[in-house]
């Protein structure tokens, strides 16, 4: 397990450290002058650019400049909003409760509908509620989730009036957002949850235990169940990727004051620097859940190991 | 996950029993056949689009605005008074173009990556790999928007961050499965005769990565054309005046209150059309790769 441990660990490494320059590279990839990037759209005199050039340090050897730059990251510091003037690792933390909040229901949401749905769907294969099933779920993942968010607020706000359109902040304003956000994911895992029930519903430990002549509601609860879900955790980690990547989107349509609504919000605005560290905070972020994740998964299943 | 694609299924042999079975296969599948039905009439209609409206797209009927669908504007139309219908059709020509293009940029690069990588395999391998570890770290639109924050927002730049974002897929199901043939004969056959590798790789290992590469890609149109609203949605891509599926469902947003049909018929296109391609991909998963775990 250690081994496992350590070889996970090393391999993450490479990975950080390409991440950490891609993200420094982003400014200087941009088309033009980097001090002219972040002057924007602002009227600028040579003079000015040359002091912003010396001020950000731009006149600095590239590698030199990454490593002032990763040495502030470290620190927590990852510069000031171009627009606000904010530090940007405080709006990052700020804003980032709000988008945990939605992401974990939403995880929440897909995992017991999706799963629910994969193994009613297998139990019953190859009947028409196998198919009604899987067809529902072939509608989740084809649904763009800015269609579904509108279509909720559409049923919910507008027609029914039963729940708020917009907003934070308890349950109420919580449920559409993170159900629409929900839909994809749950398609995909509802369609992998079946296949694994499958899978395992077809070997000889299964036809054993239906043989000893245990109801096929235990089979299903205590040797089938056990060993389907386990790829099914391991997908979470990914899901959790549709979750952040869909903030983006849920958060703006549902005006929630998350990480993926002030990122569209700077990507818009040109705010570079807010730009940079938001990619650099959910990247590094996503990339830590993931061994979190794969730590978890060798846990559960002893006969994971790296290869 | 798709790292251990299976042993592909033979595609580009040549051999014509073969594409026969394939394509009576392609008939029998009910997934395929709707999934194509529906396809060609979308691609259809929004090819034939200047035939069929009577109205251009940026056209404005100023004493028509926000009207409820009717004989003269069968979808109604939006704060403008432009024809939804007419938009939707026009707007589709843009979403398919960015499905095709973004995935024939990410399946062309990707699969030259995983080609390399499972081939030639050692420092080249390694280094292809940690590049892609280091793109699956922006989870899925994330890095298409920091490639857009890079390059500028037009719909041009959707195109290739789509494209861009998608080559981790390729490249792990195309190295996956390179690596599973290099293992066979007839690869040890063409090395012993002397074929260099840039030939082994394009003319043995390349027709028979095909079905998993047309499976992925098929399916990928579907994200890229999702992925290509969701940027023009965020106002990243196709600006105004000119239609886009996305972007109509972010203009029609406003007035979602007083007038539903400015974003229901717009999303119903994107979602028919979704729909369409990954039945379309999900059947030719089954007849092509049924191994292959998406």
């Amino acid at each position: 397990m250690s081994k496992y441990l350590a070889s996970r660990l090393l391999q993450t490494i490479p990975t950080v450290f390409l991440v950490t320059v891609a993200v420094f590279l982003m400014l200087h990839l941009t088309p033009g002058d980097p001090a002219e990037v972040f002057l924007g759209d602002k009227r600028s005199s040579p003079e000015l650019l040359e002091k912003v050039r010396e001020d950000m340090g731009l006149n600095r050897p590239l590698h030199i400049q990454y490593l002032s730059y990763m040495s502030a990251a470290l620190r927590g510091d990852l510069g000031r909003s171009l627009q606000t003037n904010v530090p940007v690792m405080d709006q990052i933390l700020t804003r980032l409760p709000w988008t945990i909040e939605l992401a974990t229901a939403a995880l929440l949401i897909a995992a017991c509908v999706g799963i629910a749905i994969g193994i009613i769907a297998a139990v019953y294969h190859n009947t028409i509620i196998d198919t009604l099933a899987m067809a529902l779920a072939l509608v989740g993942i084809s649904m763009p989730v800015y269609w579904s968010s509108l279509l909720l607020i559409l049923l919910f706000a507008v027609n029914l009036r039963v729940l708020p359109a917009i907003g934070q902040g308890g349950l109420e304003r919580l449920i559409l957002p993170a159900t629409a956000l929900a839909l994809v994911s749950a398609g995909s895992l509802a369609r992998i949850a079946r296949s694994s029930m499958l899978e395992v519903l077809n070997q000889d430990f299964v036809l054993t235990a239906r043989a000893k002549g245990i109801s096929e509601r235990l089979v299903v609860i205590r040797h089938v169940l056990r060993n389907a879900l386990i790829p099914v955790v391991t997908i979470l980690g990914l899901m959790l990727g549709n979750m952040l990547s869909g903030a983006v989107i849920t958060e703006t349509i549902f005006a929630r004051l998350g990480i993926g609504q002030k990122y569209v919000e700077a990507v818009l605005q040109k705010d570079f620097t807010m730009v940079q560290g938001t990619t650099l905070f959910i990247a590094l972020m996503y990339v830590f859940v993931n061994i979190v994740v794969d730590i978890i998964y060798a846990f559960i299943d002893p006969r994971i190991r790296y290869v | 996950m798709s790292d251990g694609a299976a042993a592909p299924v033979a595609l580009g042999t040549g051999r014509r029993s073969q594409w026969l079975r394939f394509v009576k296969r392609f008939l029998r599948s009910r997934n395929v056949m709707a999934g194509s039905i529906v396809l060609l009439a979308v691609i259809s209609l929004v090819a034939l689009a200047p035939l069929i409206s009577p109205y251009e797209p940026t056209q404005q009927f100023r004493r028509h605005r926000l009207q409820p669908p009717d004989a003269e504007f069968l979808l109604g139309t939006d704060n403008l008074g432009r024809d939804i219908l007419t938009r939707i059709l026009y707007g589709g020509q843009v979403s398919l173009q960015v499905g095709i293009v973004s995935v024939a940029i990410g399946a062309t690069l990707g699969t030259l990556l995983g080609l390399v990588a499972g081939y030639v395999g050692g420092w080249a391998d390694t280094l292809i790999m940690r590049f892609i570890d280091m793109m699956l770290a922006f989870p899925g639109i994330l890095l298409a928007l920091v490639i857009i924050a890079v390059l500028g927002r037009n719909l041009q730049n959707v195109m290739i961050a789509v494209g861009l974002s998608s080559i981790p897929v390729y490249t792990r199901v195309v190295r996956g499965s390179t690596l599973a043939l290099k293992q066979v004969d007839f690869i040890a056959a063409a090395q012993a005769l002397g074929g260099s590798s840039a030939r082994i790789m394009a003319r043995h290992i390349l027709p028979n990565v095909l079905a998993p590469i047309i499976v992925v890609a098929t399916n990928g149109v579907a994200g890229a054309i999702i992925a290509g609203a969701a940027l023009s949605f965020l106002g990243l891509g196709q600006q105004p005046p000119d239609p886009e599926w996305g972007l109509m469902l972010n203009e029609g947003r406003e007035f979602i209150r007083v007038a539903a049909w400015v974003t229901t018929y717009p999303g119903l296109a994107i979602m028919l059309t979704v729909l369409a391609i990954n039945l379309l991909g999900d059947g030719l998963r089954d007849i092509l790769d049924p191994r292959l775990k998406l």
